[in-house]
């Protein structure tokens, strides 16, 4: 039976090596190569994290770029823009400005081979709207991230919705994180509370709260009044930025999902992922019709380097070898993926 | 989110020029997973000892270029990138004597999507040598 027939493709982004990159452990070429290695062949990149020389790295880097793109038989997917509307002090950007801003960097993932542009959940729907054109003429979509705390029903998304729908340019779309789905509270977020001197009975309520869906946003008083300290308020904050949804929330939205940023904090030695389901994800995916990537995003570093090595390239690893395994990869009846993956991902 | 790599560690050094020492120096990076363009620093603060060192003595050298705490804003075209040691000079006649200092950084960063101001801190004990 090919219940599990599908065209998701695998991929990473390198915002889940920021650690090692950041300590110059690994180089750029390393993460490409990384990325290769486990079939993770589409390749999502930050210029403003990876590229020297932002905005403008020269046609060398482009060229070494190109080449390592052959070389690794890797493909840009999309690149992740920023948008500093308050790069000028005292004031905010005008509209030109952000415009110019977000064509500069559909420029840059053009130049890169990308086929997709993540827009900072901070661009304004405006902004979206006057850059629409441009995007499509370059061949590329302009991609919404939907990131915890937001979703679908929330204000701001509501308005970029307006905007997709009354454009219905194939320029415009959403690139949901899946850290929208965060079932369980992550473990590592709740065990450096406690390294850093959370009291555990208000881990304890913090984590119970959101794992049973109570009134996370109740907790920030309640911690207030039994005499929380800065660190455990913290936690309390933490799990009002947290967020679960039904999956299934984005069947409605999957004509505008083009790319998919597959956030997790911790893949365990058994190896699943211990706040997000994957197991429940996937099938909606496939369900739906999703055809693009799902794109690593490892984002477990920051909790876990006050006391352990951090360890991303095991943990992106751990995360594709289980994509493998819920893609159907491991039985070969991916009708998609192994296919256009080309070689061995073992 | 790097707050702990943000002193960088064996940098502590004097300033000397000629035959006067007119400071002190360490290497510094940014808390943050991408660069940043320098008009969006906003401070970055420098204690050593207890001690915090005036924000019109302080200097910020990236990739070659120095700039001082009062350029930043208008600063438009150049960048601190992601994980690049600056060097962060304090003028000081004199400098700091040899030996371990408590070095404290604190940096101030404009970023758009944060409804509040951010940045980072880290605190070292850094030892001073020749």
């Amino acid at each position: 039976m090919l219940s599990t027939a599908h065209q998701i493709k695998r991929g990473v982004s390198f915002y889940s090596y920021q650690e090692e990159c950041f300590l110059k452990k690994m180089s750029l070429e390393d993460c490409v190569s990384e990325a290769a290695t486990i079939g993770a062949l589409g390749i999502e990149i930050i210029p403003e994290q990876s590229m020297t020389g932002y905005p403008d790295p020269g046609a060398a880097f482009y060229r070494t770029w190109d080449g390592w793109m052959e070389k690794y038989g890797t493909t840009t997917v999309a690149t992740d823009l920023f948008l500093d509307t308050k790069r000028y002090p005292g004031r905010v950007m005008t509209l030109d400005e952000m415009t110019e801003s977000v064509r500069r960097d559909l420029d840059i993932a053009k130049r890169m081979g990308a086929k997709h542009v993540r827009a900072i959940i901070n661009t304004p729907p405006e902004v979206m709207e006057a850059c629409a054109s441009y995007a499509e003429k370059l061949g590329l979509k302009l991609l919404l991230e939907v990131h915890a705390p937001f979703h679908y029903e929330h204000p701001w998304v509501i308005r970029h919705l307006e905007v997709m729908h009354r454009l219905q340019s194939p320029a415009l779309g959403f690139m949901p994180d899946m850290g929208t789905f965060v079932e369980r509270f992550p473990r590592v977020m709740s065990d450096r509370a406690l390294r850093d001197g959370a009291r555990p009975h208000l881990v304890e309520l913090a984590v119970e709260t959101y794992n049973s869906r109570g009134d996370v946003h109740g907790l920030m008083d309640t911690f207030n009044y039994m005499g929380a300290h800065p660190v455990e308020q913290g936690i309390a904050r933490l799990s009002t930025f947290l967020t679960w949804n039904d999956p299934r929330v984005m069947l409605e939205h999957m004509p505008l999902i083009h790319h998919i940023q597959a956030k997790f904090y911790e893949m365990t030695d058994e190896g699943t992922e211990y706040s997000i389901p994957y197991d429940k994800i996937i099938p909606v995916l496939i369900e739906g019709g999703y055809n693009g990537y799902l794109s690593s995003e490892y984002e477990g570093n920051r909790h876990i380097q006050d006391i352990f090595e951090v360890d991303s390239v095991e943990q992106v690893r751990r995360q594709h070898r289980m994509f493998e395994r819920l893609l159907g990869e491991d039985e070969g009846v991916a009708a998609g993926a192994s296919a256009q993956g080309g070689h061995s991902v073992r | 989110m790097f707050d702990k790599y943000m002193i960088v560690e064996d940098t502590l050094r004097n300033v000397v020029k000629g035959d006067d020492v007119t400071g002190f120096q360490l290497g510094v990076r940014l808390p943050y997973y991408r660069g940043l363009g320098l008009s969006m620093v906003e401070d970055v603060q420098v204690t050593v000892d207890g001690e915090t060192a005036p924000a019109s003595a302080v200097s910020l050298t990236v990739h070659g270029n120095t700039y001082t705490l009062a350029d930043l804003p208008g600063i438009f075209d150049d960048r601190w990138e992601m994980g690049e040691i600056a060097t962060v000079a304090v003028d000081k006649p004199g400098g700091l004597e040899r030996g371990e200092h408590s070095v404290a950084v604190r940096e101030r960063l404009r970023i758009s999507y944060m409804p509040v101001p951010g940045g980072g801190a880290d605190q070292k004990v850094l030892t001073l040598r020749d």
